[in-house]
């Protein structure tokens, strides 16, 4: 069937791009080249807004708008990068370690992590916030996964993935605010879950250190979310199973 | 008492420490403490942590000996899997372990000592450090650098990184060793053994005129403890806990690290962060900790093993004991240890670089959490080195004792202290030169503080009530 989108004209930051109606301006952004960061979105997945860092303004009403949540309308004038912007994306991410434990030197994603990734990515070279230090828990009773809650952002991949994709819904968010966390079932240790699969999507798709294999030791994590990506959206896009796409 | 001299800080010592000495009415000495005033706090907040973790996480405790923690917390780790690891792997961390102790040896020697024995005790404070040293022998000082240098690379070359190391795991090793790895560290070692030939040399040559200093630096009877092997070898990865006593008497042998409890108690100080384990058999109940007073490190070393295990090494070892008499009781004979095993170090290292299988692949084993219970011991270079965690069925850390080199050391260096300050100090006016002796003393032991003080709502406090006839009237304890 062939292809029926509409191309319409956009900025960002000033500069023309063609976008399409049906994209997200983080899509659009992605797709043309523009880096816009990003922790809780990730193709393939429903989109959930709730981590802000990839907020924009536009030309309209200079609202920030999450991104991956704003739907591209022609003419838009998006703003990327203004002060105001970079400020909060920073601020943002001081908020996210603030808020958890992270101590990348010791953390099995050291090197490879979107969180870590991202706070370069925005210049984040302190946090100026008082450190909450939660007492958190570590959930290691997977026999081939372990859940450190000190390093969750709450980003809801491991929500999303396992509903969406695997079919399964093990996870979930309980309590609300500061006190919001991510619980296998009805709130039990994720070796009793039994709707579990073992599949590891969850553990893909993490985009910190908070979901790693048993047995990592720091720095040895790798995740890869790709492979959700291409799970979820490849064989729309005509590359499932292309030689081209490699996980 | 009338008087009190404080030294704060102590200085060229890696951590904070302070020492106080009370005077009397007539001017003497009457009463000395060393006390280490930072707090770390590893055991508390390492509880529930997952055991993997553990090796990067303790190895933050020191910048200068990570790798001993590395190598406690990584055998603790494997104890946990109930795995051998396989023996290329050994051979790895056995040589990261003489990387380890070829650079702290050398930060000993050559940053923190040899400008008071290269420059002298008395010299002015303000040339008196490792640029004074450079200005007089910048050859020696450049020489010393690139030892530690050296040192470090091979930590590099096998663990990944200088400091904080990622690649010593539960398990084995992260990595394989590369041939270019090897040849690169094989073709620096004669000049790290040159050097090290070189300030021992220097060193024997020095140690007369600082015939006082041997007297007085901790020089007293006691237990020395450290790792040794069956056939009495020096060892500094594996092997079994081995008490000798002054005169050279074995007090115990074979005693494998998983049983330190039953030979090793620990006391706490109400002035001090740092621990004092002392060496239970000799203390009554209610008894002083310092009647079980033992040394660990390289002079302690040298005292329980037969030989060095190296030809080179071995011959330094036999002159080491002629000069000492048998056993060396005195603390001044920290440095002169030291020096042999970098010497012993290097010879070990070529050793183990030329085995055929150095290169193997195969060096991590897998495992789950099948035990419960874990120690972890290694020599690091000032000392025998416990790790001891507990697990739940999951693998997260429940307990965590760890009792390090330094620790070990407390009772001697403050027994080392108080003989100092007898020795030197006549009078309310004490030289400058004899408040730096008090500093040096603690130096022969190369103490590691912020290495030291992780017990946390663990600090006994003893309060007593004395009356005007010195009779104790009440005692309010702590536990």
């Amino acid at each position: 069937m062939p292809e029926r989108r509409t191309a319409v004209p956009v900025t960002f930051d000033g500069e023309d791009f063609e976008a399409y109606d049906d994209e997200s301006v983080l899509q659009a952004a992605r797709r043309n080249g523009i880096a816009i960061p990003a922790l809780c979105y990730l193709e393939g997945l429903s989109v959930w807004g709730g981590c802000r860092v990839c907020v924009v303004e536009v030309a309209e009403d200079h609202r920030l708008r999450p991104a991956c949540a704003t739907p591209v309308k022609a003419d838009m004038e998006i703003k990327v990068h203004t002060p105001r912007l970079d400020s909060y994306r920073k601020s943002i991410l001081e908020l996210l370690f603030a808020e958890g434990n992270h101590v990348c030197a010791v953390c099995v994603s050291n090197g490879r992590c979107e969180l870590q990734d991202t706070a370069v990515e925005v210049g984040m070279d302190h946090v100026r916030y008082d450190q909450q230090a939660p007492a958190r828990k570590v959930d290691a009773s997977h026999a081939k996964y372990v859940f450190d809650h000190n390093r969750c952002i709450l980003c809801t991949r491991c929500v999303r993935v396992c509903d969406e994709i695997e079919g399964a819904h093990v996870w979930d968010i309980a309590e609300r605010g500061a006190g919001s966390e991510i619980i296998a079932e009805m709130d039990v240790p994720w070796g009793d879950a039994k709707s579990c699969t073992w599949c590891g999507k969850c553990v893909a798709a993490c985009p910190t250190g908070s979901l790693f294999y048993h047995g990592k030791a720091v720095g040895e994590m790798e995740h890869s979310a790709d492979i959700i990506r291409v799970l979820a959206s490849a064989r729309g896009k005509g590359e499932w199973l292309s030689p081209e796409v490699s996980l | 008492m009338h008087d009190l001299t404080v030294i704060d800080p102590v200085t060229r010592i890696e951590g904070h420490a302070k020492i106080t000495i009370a005077m009397d009415d007539a001017g003497q000495v009457a009463e000395t403490r060393f006390h280490v005033t930072e707090f770390r706090g590893f055991e508390e907040f390492c509880k529930g942590r997952p055991v993997w973790e553990m090796p990067s996480l303790t190895a933050r405790t020191c910048g200068i000996c990570p790798v001993s923690h590395l190598l406690a917390s990584a055998k603790a780790g494997d104890a946990v899997m109930g795995v051998n690891i396989p023996p290329t792997a050994v051979k790895l961390r056995r040589v990261a372990n003489l990387g380890q102790i070829i650079q702290s040896h050398a930060l000993s020697f050559f940053h923190l000592s040899a400008p008071d024995l290269l420059l002298g005790m008395d010299a002015d404070p303000r040339i008196r450090n490792v640029f004074g040293l450079m200005a007089q022998d910048p050859d020696l000082a450049r020489k010393g650098i690139r030892l530690r240098s050296f040192g470090q690379s091979v930590i590099e070359a096998i663990a990944g990184r200088k400091v904080h190391a990622p690649g010593i795991v539960p398990g084995g090793i992260a990595q394989p060793m590369t041939a270019e790895t090897r040849d690169d560290i094989r073709e620096r070692l004669d000049e790290a053994h040159g050097t090290a030939t070189e300030a021992l040399g220097l060193f024997k040559k020095l140690l007369d005129e600082f015939d006082r200093e041997v007297n007085a630096f901790g020089y007293f009877p006691s237990l020395h403890m450290g790792l040794a092997n069956p056939q009495g070898t020096w060892e500094h990865y594996d092997g079994t806990l081995t008490l000798v006593d002054h005169d050279g008497s074995t007090v115990v042998r074979g005693v494998e690290p998983a049983d330190y409890r039953t030979i090793l108690g620990e006391a706490g100080r109400w002035d001090s962060y740092l621990k004092s384990p002392y060496f239970k058999p000799r203390v009554e109940e209610d008894g002083k900790p310092e009647d079980g007073l033992y040394r660990v490190g390289p002079l302690a070393r040298l005292n329980v093993c037969d030989t060095m295990g190296v030809p080179l090494a071995d011959a330094e070892l036999a002159e080491y004991r002629e000069r000492a008499g048998g056993v060396a009781n005195s603390s001044f004979y920290y440095h002169y240890a030291r020096l042999i095993e970098i010497i012993a170090a290097t010879e070990r290292m070529a050793m183990h670089l030329d085995d055929a299988d150095i290169l193997d692949e195969k060096v991590r084993s897998q495992g789950g959490n099948n035990f419960k219970h874990a120690v972890g011991c290694s020599e690091a270079p000032r000392g025998t080195l416990f790790h001891e965690y507990t697990v739940d069925d999951h693998g997260i850390l429940e307990d965590v004792n760890m009792i390090i080199a330094t620790g070990q050391n407390n009772l001697a260096m403050n027994a080392t202290v108080h003989q100092i300050a007898t020795e030197w100090i006549d009078g309310p006016d004490i030289p400058e030169g004899v408040l730096n002796r008090l500093e040096a003393g603690i130096r022969a032991f190369d103490p590691c503080l912020s290495c030291s003080t992780h017990a946390i709502g663990q600090m006994p406090l003893v309060v007593d009530l004395v009356g005007p006839d010195g009779e104790t009237i009440a005692r309010r304890k702590r536990d």
